[in-house]
């Protein structure tokens, strides 16, 4: 390679763990989490092999409990959370703004420190004996009864928190004030939109986690605390202050991966997004009244009528948006020139099961269908179809699409097309059937259950078999291709957005000269080409 | 019936279950009706408009607000209307009509006990008479948990430090799966049972069969003098108590001028904290039971009380 | 003001990087309003499930302590704005006083914190660790004190956060203010400015219920 760029420019191990560009940071980052999916999905694995049985016959029901547990920390707050944002939004946003950083470089790299240093503790807390709460840390069980590391592993959660208030905090401030000389925000690409968006419920939502985490530490520690019930306290106030942080965590976890799919949409059929402003602003738009809906996770719990009443009604009004978003999409590749590369493939799936994802959400929403389903497996079900279904399945578009930008290579079309049909179709082999056995009324986290369930958790475990493997399958060819991928060139996919418009991948500044954005994003000419966003 | 064909649904089994049944095919309907038209665009679109197909693309459009408005405001009125289905059903469900036959469960790790005005008391099962409403009152000793009986689509957390109420009703003599619903803890999945619903004759029999302790109303009144609070609330005592006949289901004037109607969650918080709402002119003077009853005994006293209703003062 | 001649490369100019810098400060105290939100939030439900406990409580509570630490706290604010605004190579000697003397302020304002706890502790009002309340209302006013002891705890933690702050400022006012130092002043007054009008909210919340109406 003749000219420099930024994985080239040094070699040395501290060029690297003291970095402050922002891309390296980003490959730190996407390094740790492809370790911590991983142990996520062994737990899920694990889980789903007992499952596959009624009896208890892999472990017992308190390893189950720490299993599910695991599973449920680590993929919330070590992986979904951080996941787009954090790795392709560290890489892409700046190189999309046309900037040579974000804002706060130092900050950045302190935020990955930080997201380690949360990370270990729980993972400390994990293996020294583990934790049984469940995610949801739900008092009193988890202050005055839980026998097991609840106090670290809250503080693990506790610390990744701020890794995250940091990334928000550097995303705003960089979208704010770094944008380049004619980059207005109706230019802004719409990936920006949505992770400004997920900024601010990361600023604004997190710290709300930090001080339940904190009260929860402080009442198991002293034996006494703000939540229980012995003195008078409220258990269902834990619950509406974890939810008020938890809910939007929600957003947190899809709206960055409805930005990539804008992108992705956009880039392989070859055309504008349609509704572009609609678009943008039904991020914002759930953001905010994504802060009001918490109280859609208490309809069993005893709270007042009323209180579900809006709640219910609240969760309705935050699937517009959404449903705006689903509808823009569809008519994006009307009359376009549709091109079936592994992103869009990643893409359209993104689509189907998001839909379907927010679709049984309104079952939930739906008072007296969600007493009914509440807790059981329809809830399990619904948030995967979110949570993976959406945000993995836009993640690994995402990574394909920039994959080229990231590493310079280009990866395997052939394996990266089979990867992405084999996750889709394994991924409504595991979870399709759990609707079912939600409606039917299995509760989750029950490690026995009645036998009439074991022919849907026999299909959902071969589900899963399925799905682990073609997890793991991008795991070689885009392992391969970093080392010996054919060379990429500046811009693989024709894209009009600045981040193409620099060499693949970019040097440690980003852009030789500053570009400036003479035009909206997403422009193509009328025989499909690509018109750049500076030229 | 129509119900039936529903796949993989059983039937209802209560009143409400049914309209719970219906809401859910509601969904499935509008949802089936959404997915199609949107996997019908996506494939016609994909197929119509692919890389090198020869179609014609001319004046594609990149927005109008027509379209925008269209689809939000049908989304909107969809999601206004199962709003209102579903809210609707929903404050059926949890009405409360009828207390005539009351029965107490106490949730703890992990099991389900329940008691029977009488006295049968039971583990992880409970037995009722079918086609009559039965009202729950429910309280747990630790954790929180959350009575679920998929059969009737009924669902309640039972929060500790607080009782909930339920009303269940089964329309069909059977067996069905009680569940803890909330995770509690190692044995949560263990923490299962069944509601046994038998015709009233049946029932009656059931009963009487059973009874091998005295009445909780009878207990009640036992563990009221063992804990001494006949000293003060009994009739001639030297201290000066609120007495408690007639009191049941009566408002009380309390000593900062409001009142509250005397009810299970009433004397349970005046057993506990009993200076957190002071009877109108009388003294501060009990001390609290909080950590010297069980959840048992306080019930049994709820009830002792309650069965001191229809007594005057 | 001599200004350091070089800025990270991705700012355009000094100015840009200043207000950048600023904007980002005002991000963080949005998160931290958020963090004292939810504690405080905490506080309002249970107050207003128990007001009689709450208000007993708040009358076991040192409230000359307290309205000390309020005048201790709003003094070194001021002292900080007034360095904020005399800021420049001449009055380089001042402005490193006014700091030392806020930081000492905030120093005087966790020692007497720390009197105010052993006070508490001698009266056995600590949660968790010795509390004893003969009174009816025991419970509330120990839910009570677990929230005074935790709010005030966090706030004292963003206090010796801040001091900090106001010291390594100091120490670098002494030697060669520069623009970039007027920046991060700037940014250190506004939070310990935050973290002055949370006192405040506490302040009332803690010492005043219960006081009024008597």
């Amino acid at each position: 390679m003749s000219e420099m760029n930024y994985l080239t420019a040094d070699y040395t191990l501290k060029s690297w763990f003291l970095t402050t560009d922002h891309k390296r940071i980003a490959i730190l980052y996407f390094a740790s989490l492809i370790f911590f999916f991983f142990i996520g999905g062994a737990a899920a694995t694990a889980i789903r092999i007992e499952l596959a049985t009624p009896q208890a016959d892999l472990v017992s029901s308190d390893i189950y409990n720490r299993l599910f547990t695991m599973h449920g920390i680590i993929m919330v707050w070590f992986f979904l959370i951080p996941s787009i944002p954090n790795t392709l939004g560290n890489f892409i946003v700046p190189l999309m703004i046309g900037a040579r950083d974000l804002a706060f470089p130092r900050l950045n790299l302190l935020s990955w420190y930080i997201f380690m240093l949360g990370g270990c503790t729980t993972l400390f807390a994990i293996f020294a004996g583990g934790i049984d709460t469940g995610w949801t840390f739900y008092t009193p069980f988890s202050t005055l009864y839980s026998n097991s590391y609840v106090i670290v592993a809250a503080a693990g959660v506790f610390i990744a928190g701020f890794s995250s208030i940091l990334t928000g905090l550097n995303f705003i401030v960089t979208i704010h004030r770094l944008r380049a000389p004619g980059l207005t925000w109706y230019r802004l690409p719409l990936f920006l939109w949505s992770l400004y968006a997920t900024s601010v419920i990361l600023v604004l939502a997190t710290p709300v986690l930090a001080i339940t985490l904190l009260l929860i530490a402080t009442e198991r520690f002293f034996g006494v605390g703000i939540f229980d019930p012995r003195i008078g306290g409220d258990p269902l106030l834990f619950q509406h202050l974890f939810w008020f942080y938890s809910h939007p965590a929600v957003y947190i976890m899809i709206l960055p991966g409805m930005g990539v799919v804008n992108e992705l949409i956009s880039c392989y059929s070859r055309k504008q997004v349609f509704g572009y402003k609609f678009v943008a602003w039904a991020s914002l738009a759930i953001a905010a009244v994504g802060f009001l809906v918490w109280g859609h996770h208490m309809f069993v719990s005893g709270q007042s009528l009323v209180a579900s009443l809006v709640f219910s009604f609240m969760s309705f009004i935050v699937a517009v948006p959404s449903a705006i978003k689903v509808f823009n999409w569809t008519a994006t590749l009307h009359k376009g020139s549709i091109h079936f590369d592994a992103p869009m493939l990643y893409a359209l799936a993104f689509i189907g099961l998001f839909t379907i994802g927010g679709l049984t959400g309104l079952f939930l929403a739906c008072l007296a269908f969600d007493v009914h389903a509440t807790d059981t497996y329809f809830v399990v079900a619904h948030f995967h179809y979110i949570m993976v279904g959406g945000m993995v399945t836009a993640y690994f578009g995402g990574l394909h699409y920039w994959w080229p930008k990231i590493t310079g290579r280009l990866y395997s079309e052939y394996w990266a097309r089979t990867a992405a049909v084999l996750i889709f179709f394994g991924f409504n082999l595991t979870f399709f059937p759990q609707f079912i056995l939600g409606a039917e009324g299995m509760p989750r986290r029950y490690h026995v259950y009645p036998p009439e369930f074991q022919l849907w958790n026999v299909l959902s475990s071969g589900g899963a078999v399925i799905l682990a493997v073609a997890y793991l399958m991008p795991l070689f060819y885009l392992g391969y291709s970093a080392f010996f991928g054919r060379r990429a060139p500046a811009n693989p996919w024709n894209a009009p957005g600045l981040e193409w418009q620099t060499s693949s991948p970019p040097p440690g500044f980003n852009f030789t000269t500053q570009p400036v954005v003479t035009r909206a994003p997403y422009q193509y000419n009328r025989d499909f080409q690509a018109e750049p966003q500076n030229a | 019936m129509w119900r039936q064909w529903i796949p993989l649904w059983q039937p209802g089994l209560s009143p409400h279950s049914g309209d719970v049944d219906l809401l859910f095919a509601g969904l499935l309907i509008a949802s089936a009706l959404v997915l199609g038209l949107l996997f019908f665009l996506l494939t016609l679109f994909c197929v119509r408009y692919r890389a090198g197909n020869q179609t014609n693309r001319d004046d594609h459009v990149a927005k109008g607000w027509h379209w925008e408005v269209g689809w939000t405001t049908a989304s909107f009125v969809c999601f206004l209307g199962l709003f209102v289905w579903g809210a609707s059903v929903y404050f059926q469900i949890y009405q409360t009509t009828s207390d005539e036959h009351d029965v107490f469960v106490v949730a703890k790790q992990w099991m389900w006990k329940t008691q029977h005005p009488g006295g049968q008391s039971e583990i992880n099962a409970l037995h009722i008479p079918v086609k009559r409403p039965v009202r729950l009152v429910m309280a747990s000793q630790d954790v929180i948990h959350s009575f679920f009986v998929p059969a009737l689509r009924l669902k309640h957390d039972v929060v500790p430090g607080r009782y909930q109420d339920l009303e269940i009703e089964v329309d069909k003599p059977g067996h069905y799966h009680l569940f803890c619903a909330e995770y509690c803890g190692t044995d949560h999945s263990g923490m299962i049972g069944e509601i046994v619903a038998m015709e009233s004759a049946d029932f009656s029999k059931w009963l009487t069969q059973q009874a091998p302790s005295s009445p909780l109303a009878d207990e009640g009144g036992m563990l009221f003098r063992e804990l001494g609070c006949s000293g003060c609330h009994g009739n001639g005592s030297k201290v000066r108590a609120p007495p408690l006949e007639g009191v049941y289901g009566k408002p009380v004037p309390l000593s900062d001028g409001t009142s509250v109607i005397a009810d299970d969650k009433y004397i349970r918080d005046s057993i506990l904290l009993p200076r957190s709402q002071i009877v109108a002119s009388y003294e501060p003077l009990m001390p609290s039971f909080e950590g010297k009853v069980s959840e048992d005994q306080l019930l049994r006293l709820v009830i002792y009380i309650k069965s001191l209703a229809g007594h005057s003062p | 003001m001599p200004e350091s001649s070089a800025f990270a490369p991705q700012y355009a100019s000094i100015p840009h990087r200043d207000h950048t810098a600023e904007l980002g400060m005002w991000v963080f105290i949005a998160t931290e309003v958020l963090l004292f939100g939810g504690l405080i939030l905490a506080y309002l439900v249970y107050r207003h499930a128990f007001p009689q406990g709450f208000a007993e409580a708040s009358r076991h509570t040192e409230i000359v302590i307290g309205t000390a630490n309020t005048a201790v706290l709003l003094t070194s604010s001021f002292l900080v704005a007034w360095a904020v605004e005399i800021f420049s190579p001449d009055t380089a000697r001042i402005t490193t006083w006014l700091l030392m003397g806020a930081a000492c302020l905030g120093l005087a304002f966790i020692a007497l914190k720390g009197v105010e706890y052993s006070r508490e502790y001698g009266e056995h009002l600590v949660p968790g660790i010795d509390f004893q309340f003969a009174g009816p209302r025991g419970n509330s006013i120990q839910l009570f004190f677990i929230f005074y002891f935790v709010a005030t705890a966090v706030h004292a933690l963003h206090m010796l956060i801040g001091i900090g702050l106001l010291i390594a400022l100091a120490m670098i006012c002494r030697k060669a203010p520069t623009t970039r130092h007027h920046t991060a002043l700037h940014s250190a007054a506004l939070y310990w400015h935050f973290v002055d009008v949370v006192w405040i909210f506490l302040f009332a919340l803690i010492y005043l219920p219960g006081r009024s109406s008597s």
